[in-house]
């Protein structure tokens, strides 16, 4: 006999408009919203708890540095490059390890890839369905469909057939009765917006979207020998180039088909994506003022366009800070001041030696696993004490937003001309003012515009990559420290990234060849983390209050603003004992 | 349980989706050489698919990193939107599925409820069992409660992933969590006949997908798990090692290495052994279904490899940078 649909959970009693929902789904990892509201359904207090733990930095200690980009990683299949390059980084800035031309251009190509994919996948297949309603699409009429198509862009696959297609092929899986990965979505909430046709047109791309995003990937394969969880290595890139016809290395037939992929990239984001996130968009246009969070914003600066790889100038999107949504003021940042980027844990599940209260640089940084939430199966978490494996980082005490809407407001008050342009040019055919940016609608825009922005860079970062081969240059990898016999006895510092989800740090700290402390402030511990010591919400928390839910049981406006930053909770969480002191004992208040 | 109208066969969604009978039957003749099974076996994939409904499939996550779900949206024959629109129906899956909250847990417990017994059961993810399952849960359940329960009405397991084979990165020294893969976390469970499922470990960070979706394939042909051996790998995918079909194979047969990444001997295509490849003692089909349709593998481009379908991989004495003796 199946078991009984649900086990009754024990716990804390039912406190009354507690709206919970775990999982988020459609995201990468465990990610859990507690929200309160009020007597109209309006949310009056948010929590964001990560409810996975791996504890992979505990498990780097006292490993070869140069394993670290593996272990790193694993934090996160889907950003499968981030961490990567950040762990590389940080062993290369902690020697002074200089890396060929070419294997900066490389990466550069790995990343840039890594960024339209995971962007469009994070459109199409785990953001759409908040905005699209899937079963709608069943009423479109395909010539419809197909006017609307050839109305908003180029793209071949326009024609009333081609979405009679797609109709006949979503009623048949429809009559089937078994609706998988659509099954139980809140089709029919009165939030849905768009007309049938739109639907349609969503769906197709949904599934054009899964296609694309298969062939597109193979730079990665190409360049690291696989997707998910391509190679890297300390001091360059692990691939050669070769004479045509080898069985192995990069080779010219290699390197035209990368030319194709940038292409199909390019086309794709021009033709599918952007012009589908602006006809989507103008149906939610009162997106355009819900959905901020804290209005601080954070970037390291990403892209490094050479021919000084190391001068922060000579980037596709600037670092820096940006305060209190005030545009006409860039912060600089100090990723290595002790005072500037710190992490708490006042709401989270660990200890520090010093006490819970005290937030700690990176450097300093230590965690001890101290589970205190209530014994699964649990129905409420206690979020007045700790409620998340995820920490509290700060800059200089403020929350941070980190993402592409954090790119692309700092690239705009930085005056850079593209970004300018692209933006106003959307905001102008959405007939919205620039404070809509700070919105969930402008979250998702930005994210768009910025795949634009980043997709049509690859063809310079190919064209500088195919010039230095032609003149001879074939350098890939630098040999002079990769052997540890090389190293300083002590040596530490930052590697830092801009993730599609934002700004990535990871901090080493060297020793005898081996990793003595190793720490990774990630783009979801910024914006999922729990309220610090001084009772400050992270960005999720904040994104969310004030939010009116139509209907508590469909919780379908919490996952729209969550879902515009784009979770990734296996990258948010982890921890690290620096001292070498033993893990204290996990145990269960 | 209560008897229903009788949900059409994969052939039957296929055909009704416009699939071609010569398109149904090349898609059988793939399966059956990706599976390296006799040609005749052609004919009972296509058989099995003719008259068997879709199978339910439920896919838990517990200590992932998603990568071996991204990894499944990688594969290319058959595809994701193929499987999931034609072959099965994906009832839960954190990554891909709609619903969320409740609304994501009463669709898998429906789906347990509703083919009781007849479901196939896909994990990713080690499963920590420290701090009575509070290091992963879903739902304010623990994530090996989760997996106990799903398995006990699932007619097959499959351990996706080298994290649900065997423990993978979470069970890496010191495993501070106490992660182990879903085979022994279902021990207890599995000697008291209370899960009587086999379960296949498809180890590799992540597996090839070709490799998922063919031993998922098997078994919509045959209703059973293809052959094991004795670590629970389907044997069509893990009989050889990654090194026995090596481009760098004959350089290293003559005993030709690199001795630095992007020195001459590598560009010339020379064995990566000294840079530490572990290809010699890893079982895994990287290089001959290969990456994202055929483009490459680890090897190919210029690094060794990491043996991550092997279990303990992650400790590996010297890391992946030392010369296997």
């Amino acid at each position: 006999m199946p078991p009984s649909p649900d086990t009754t959970p024990a716990g804390a009693a039912p406190k009354p408009r507690r709206v919970v929902v775990d999982p988020v789904t459609r995201i990468e990892g465990h990610l859990r919203i507690e929200a309160e509201t009020d007597a109209d359904n309006v949310i009056t207090r948010a929590s964001s708890s990560g409810t996975m733990v791996r504890g992979i930095e505990i498990i780097m200690k006292g490993r070869d540095p140069r394993d670290a980009w593996a272990f790193t990683q694993r934090f996160c299949g889907v950003c499968t490059v981030s961490n990567s390059v950040a762990a590389v980084r940080a062993v290369e800035y902690a020697l002074g390890y200089p890396i060929p031309p070419n294997a900066e251009i490389i990466r550069n190509l790995m990343m840039a890839t890594q960024f339209v994919h995971d962007h469009v996948v994070h459109f199409y297949h785990l953001h759409a369905l908040d905005w699209v309603d899937i079963l709608s699409a069943l009423q479109a009429d395909p010539a419809k469909t197909a006017k609307l198509q050839q109305s908003i862009s180029p793209w071949p696959n326009n024609s009333t057939e081609y979405f009679a297609g797609v109709l006949a092929k979503l009623k048949g899986f429809a009559a089937g009765g078994q609706l998988g990965i659509f099954a139980n979505g809140y089709w029919g909430h009165p939030e849905y917006k768009l007309p049938p046709e739109a639907n349609l047109l969503a769906v197709s791309h949904y599934l054009e979207a899964l296609a694309w995003q298969r062939e597109i990937i193979k730079v990665h394969t190409i360049f690291g020998g696989k997707n998910p969880h391509p190679s890297f290595v300390v001091g360059g890139v692990p691939c050669t180039f070769t004479e045509a016809g080898g069985a192995t290395g990069v080779s010219a037939q290699n390197l035209r088909l990368v030319a194709d992929l940038i292409a199909q990239m390019q086309k794709f984001v021009n033709e599918v994506y952007v012009p589908d996130t602006l006809a989507i968009a103008s149906f939610y246009k009162d997106w355009g003022t819900r959905g901020e969070g804290v209005g601080n914003f954070i970037s390291y600066g990403e892209f490094p366009l050479g021919p000084d790889w190391n001068d922060p100038q000579q980037r596709l999107f600037p670092a820096g800070v940006i305060l209190n949504r005030d545009l006409s003021k860039i912060l600089p940042l100090d990723p290595e001041d002790p005072r500037q980027i710190q992490e708490s844990v006042a709401h989270s599940w660990y200890d520090y030696s010093k006490g819970r209260q005290t937030p700690l640089h990176p450097y300093d940084g230590e965690t001890v696993l101290r589970y205190t939430g209530p014994q699964p199966p649990y129905e409420f978490l206690d979020v007045d004490k700790s409620y998340s494996w995820i920490k509290s980082p700060r800059w200089r005490g403020q929350p941070m937003e980190a993402g592409p809407l954090a790119r692309v407001l700092i690239a705009y008050a930085a005056g850079d001309k593209t970004v300018r342009g692209l933006v106003d040019h959307a905001l102008q055919q959405l007939g919205l003012p620039v404070s809509a940016l700070f919105s969930t609608l402008g979250r998702v825009a930005a994210r768009t515009l910025e795949t634009k922005l980043i997709a049509d860079a690859m063809t310079g970062m190919y064209g500088a990559l195919m010039g230095n081969i032609q003149q001879g240059q074939l350098e890939t990898f630098n040999d002079i420290l990769f052997d540890p016999k090389t190293w300083p006895k002590k040596a530490r510092g930052v590697g830092l990234m801009e993730a599609p989800r934002g700004a990535l740090a990871h901090w080493i700290t060297i020793e005898d060849g081996k990793i003595a402390n190793y720490q990774a402030v990630i783009p979801t511990t910024w914006n999922a983390g729990p309220r610090d010591a001084n009772g400050r919400e992270g960005p999720y928390e904040a994104a969310l209050r004030g939010h009116k839910l139509h209907n508590p049981e469909q919780p379908l406006e919490i996952l729209r603003t969550i879902h515009s930053f784009d979770p990734c909770l296996a990258c948010a969480v982890h921890i690290i004992d620096p001292h070498g002191t033993e893990l204290v004992q996990v145990k269960v208040q | 349980m209560a008897t229903e109208q009788a949900p059409p066969t994969v052939y039957h969604q296929l055909r009704a989706q416009g699939m071609s009978r010569r398109g149904f039957l090349q898609f059988c003749a793939y399966m059956t050489t990706l599976l390296a099974l006799p040609a005749s076996a052609a004919q009972d994939i296509e058989q099995a698919l003719r008259t068997k409904p879709r199978p339910s499939v439920i896919w838990i996550s517990i200590q992932e990193c998603t990568g071996c779900s991204e990894s499944l949206l990688r594969s290319f024959e058959p595809t994701l939107e193929g499987l999931i629109l034609d072959q099965f129906s994906l009832d839960y899956h954190h990554v891909l599925q709609a619903a969320a909250g409740r609304a994501a847990e009463a669709a898998r417990e429906a789906a347990i409820k509703k083919a009781w017994g007849k479901y196939v059961l896909i994990v990713d993810g080690g499963i920590p069992q420290g701090a009575d399952g509070a290091l992963s849960t879903t739902g304010g359940r623990a994530g090996i409660e989760i997996l106990q329960t799903a398995a006990q009405g699932a007619a097959l397991i499959v351990a996706v992933g080298t994290c649900a084979a065997y423990g993978g990165i979470p069970a890496a020294a010191p495993n501070p969590t106490e992660a182990t893969g879903a085979a022994k976390a279902l021990t207890e469970l599995r000697d008291a006949g209370k899960v009587s499922a086999p379960v296949i470990n498809v180890p590799g960070c992540p597996p090839v997908p070709e490799v998922m979706t063919g031993v998922i394939a098997y078994y919509l042909a045959y209703g059973k798990a293809p052959p094991l051996d004795d670590l629970l790998r389907p044997v069509p995918f893990f009989g050889r090692t990654v090194h026995d079909d090596c481009p760098r194979l004959p350089f290293y047969n003559k005993g030709l290495f690199a001795r630095s990444f992007d020195d001459e001997g590598a560009r010339q295509g020379h064995c990566l052994l000294e840079l530490g490849c572990k290809g010699t003692v890893t079982f895994n089909a990287c290089t001959v279904v290969k990456w994202n349709q055929g483009t490459g593998f680890p090897m190919k481009a210029g690094h060794g490899c990491l043996g991550c379908s092997q279990p303990g991989f992650w400790d590996r004495k010297g890391g992946f940078y030392a010369p296997i003796a």
